[in-house]
């Protein structure tokens, strides 16, 4: 049985994401953990079940009995008054679809770490990013990560963002399965007084469920105020924008470490007539074959939800070939990545690439083939056995 | 009546039918578990006409977010609370139709009593989907006419007996089993309130004639409550420790026609078909009766 190597708090530790992810999650002090195993996110839970059991972290941990009951006990106790955690993917975050809506419509903070993993069928238990694709309209702030130092970083900026006045929403930090969970690399892991001095301890402040001043949560909305109540939803993605950015640069204060302006990260952008756009790992990739290029650069968006509009619009100013790289498709039509940037490129020569799905490995030779082919008029599904 | 509370809990002014047995339910139950408590419920009749924005019912905390998942919902809100409370914790009270309990919520009530939380979980039983338009659920008689097992030429009615929910409930090892009747609100108030107390899991399922999908006078209500109970139809017992005991002990068994009889569900059954549904009410009720000498049947 895998267990937690040794490591230490304050300093750097050889550690995978999902270590990352569970040490991050443990500093920020949830009081109930609510998750199920599912390849190649169960390090998670294993984690911090093995952390609660030591009694390192003192938090109620719901063995559930399925992903759905999972997300439904982590909304019933964040709705409670606390702080909770969840963690999931593919077909667990598929089957829990229904409570994400719950949970974001609801307007209740909760954070869950998404180890990305394709869907089925053919069932694959390997990465991309189809589960958190079809997630994409419940509701939740989608953060992906590029390595596991961010994931780290990713997890506590979360709770901070979602618990935000003007946000109360919840969020997905999302890095992909295997390709990060399961690597081991140096992460710098705070201590807990870095972290209680950054993320204050959680207090509910609205809508919560006390018998001192009881109220209805969830109730039946007629045509005449759902409307609003979505309005409502969708202004605090916009507020989103502001407050990410917000925390980012507060975190580059206490830690020393940001991660472009929290929603974008420009890399090499400045002379850049080819624009690579990706999420997540694969940008480490693609980082590596820009160095060996002149006039090609990157824009990873790191948000996903809420959509960076503006920064992708300005990072795109003086690009002249814009080139997408997603790994997920939208059947029938494009890579959803893709379609979004696309609908606000300033850019003209925009084109879309499928590839990583299931798992299959992006090479430097598939991003020379990106590079090569960017914003012809055509989109492309890389490394296909037709 | 002793000691019953006057204070209401469940508000009236909601949108339930005129003689809706649920509502009248709802009423004690909330009253049973009092102002130190917090609601998880399911989708359903009583959430739904109970909470149209900007109006509620419930002077207790409540939430509700789907169809399938107060046992979950539930179990989210008493591990938060464990965390908030060391002393006077709330109660927990977890409230779901027969099709949320019997069908597709029943995963998530397995899971919550499995893991002992400390709560009560009630099901008004009105023996189908009465919300969507009285679709037939585990929870419906055999020949009972429903808008998806209609009354045809080859097929009469349903063609399922209802699942023994609180024995099923009863081999999980909750603390405590019940079932009740709407025709006897003190009853069910006591047991409710005896779920509450309890510490660990309980169950409390309450029979609750639908006025449109059981086909019944609105004033009639009570009176087939009464005659579920009477004829054996529906056995009114606590399971607590393991062990059977009758609340209600029937000398003589009503003849189950008197219950049909007054419902346009089991309009047009057979001689044939009341005989066998006869048989059955006689045997579960004399199943369930002789469990009760045997000590403790259940974990
Ligand atoms: C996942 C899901 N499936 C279906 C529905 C539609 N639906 C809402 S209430 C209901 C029936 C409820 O039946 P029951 O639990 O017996 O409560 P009742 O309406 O009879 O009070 C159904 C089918 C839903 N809301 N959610
Ligand atoms: S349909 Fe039945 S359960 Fe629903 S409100 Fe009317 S009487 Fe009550
Ligand atoms: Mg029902």
């Amino acid at each position: 049985m895998p267990l937690f190597g040794k490591f230490k708090y304050g300093g750097k530790n050889v550690i995978s994401g999902s270590d990352a992810g569970a040490i991050a999650a443990k500093l920020c002090r949830p009081s109930v953990i609510s998750a199920y195993p599912i390849t190649p996110q169960t390090i998670i839970v294993e984690r911090l079940a093995e952390m609660v059991n030591n009694g390192e972290m003192k938090a109620e941990m719901v063995k559930v009995e399925s992903e759905h009951s999972a997300a439904s006990v982590q909304m019933g106790a964040q709705a409670t008054g606390v702080r909770t955690i969840g963690a999931s993917c593919s077909q667990g975050l598929a089957l829990m679809n229904e409570i994400l809506h719950v949970i974001s419509g609801l307007r209740l903070p909760c954070v869950m770490m998404v180890a990305n993993r394709a869907l089925s069928a053919p069932i694959s238990i390997w990465n991309d990013h189809s589960d958190t694709m079809a997630s994409r309209d419940t509701g939740w702030i989608q953060l992906h990560c590029e390595n596991n130092q961010e994931i780290f970083d990713t997890v506590i900026q979360a709770y901070k963002i979602a618990e935000d006045k003007n946000v109360m929403l919840p969020i997905m930090p999302c890095f992909d399965g295997y390709i990060l969970s399961h690597l081991y690399e140096s992460v710098n892991v705070a201590t807990q007084s870095q972290v209680d001095n950054f993320l204050p301890a959680y207090k509910a402040v609205h809508h919560y469920l006390d018998p001192k001043r009881p109220i209805t949560i969830g109730s039946v909305a007629p045509p005449n105020c759902y409307t609003e109540f979505k309005f409502q939803q969708q202004k605090a993605m916009d507020k989103a924008l502001k407050v990410i950015k917000k925390v980012n640069s507060e975190f580059s204060k206490e830690f020393g470490r940001s991660y472009g302006n929290g929603l974008v990260e420009e890399y090499k952008l400045k002379n850049a007539d080819t624009v690579l756009i990706g999420m997540g790992s694969v940008c480490g990739t693609i980082k590596s074959v820009v160095d060996k290029h002149k006039g090609v650069g990157l824009l990873r968006i790191k948000s996903f939800r809420p959509f960076p509009t503006e920064d992708i619009v300005r990072a795109l100013s003086n690009a002249k070939r814009v080139a997408v790289v997603d790994k997920a498709f939208s059947f029938g039509n494009a890579g959803p990545l893709f379609t979004e940037v696309k609908a606000v490129s300033p850019v003209k020569k925009i084109n879309g690439f499928i590839m990583g799905l299931g798992g299959r490995s992006i090479t430097e030779k598939d991003i020379e083939f990106v590079i090569k082919n960017a914003g012809v008029e055509k989109n492309f599904w890389v490394n296909v056995n037709e | 009546m002793n000691n019953l509370p006057e204070k209401e809990y469940f508000a009236s002014g909601h949108n339930a039918c005129r003689g809706c047995g649920p509502a009248i339910a709802m009423r004690w139950i909330a009253k049973a578990a009092g102002d130190n408590t917090v609601i998880a419920h399911a989708t359903g009749c009583m959430e739904v006409i109970s909470t149209l924005y900007p109006y509620t019912s419930w002077k207790t905390p409540w939430i509700h977010s789907a169809f399938e998942n107060a046992g979950a919902v539930g179990s989210g809100v008493e591990a938060a609370l464990k965390t908030l409370y060391s002393k006077n914790r709330p109660n927990v009270l977890m409230i779901g139709g027969d099709g949320s309990t019997f069908d597709i919520g029943f995963q998530a009530l397995s899971g919550a009593i499995q893991r002992k939380h400390n709560f009560c979980y009630v099901c008004y039983d009105n023996e189908a989907y009465q919300n969507t338009g009285y679709q037939r659920s585990g929870a419906t008689p055999k020949y009972a006419r429903t808008t998806t097992t209609p009354y045809g030429k080859v097929v009469h009615g349903n063609d399922t007996w209802q699942k023994p929910m609180p024995l099923i409930i009863a081999a999980h090892g909750a603390k405590y089993i019940a079932t009740a009747s709407v025709s006897n609100v003190v009853d069910l108030y006591n047991k409710v309130k005896k779920g509450l107390e309890i510490p660990g899991p309980a169950y409390v399922q309450v029979q609750t004639p639908c006025v449109p999908g059981w086909g019944i006078n609105q004033a009639s209500t009570i009176q087939v409550a009464k005659l579920g109970v009477e004829t054996g139809a529906y056995p009114l017992y606590e399971i607590e420790g393991g062990k059977v005991k009758m609340t209600r002990k029937l000398e003589k068994l009503v003849p189950v026609k008197k219950y049909l009889e007054l419902q346009a569900r089991f309009r047009n059954l057979s001689e044939d078909e009341v005989k066998e549904f006869q048989s059955r009410v006689r045997y579960w009720y004399k199943y369930i009766e002789s469990l009760e000498s045997k000590g403790k049947v259940f974990p």
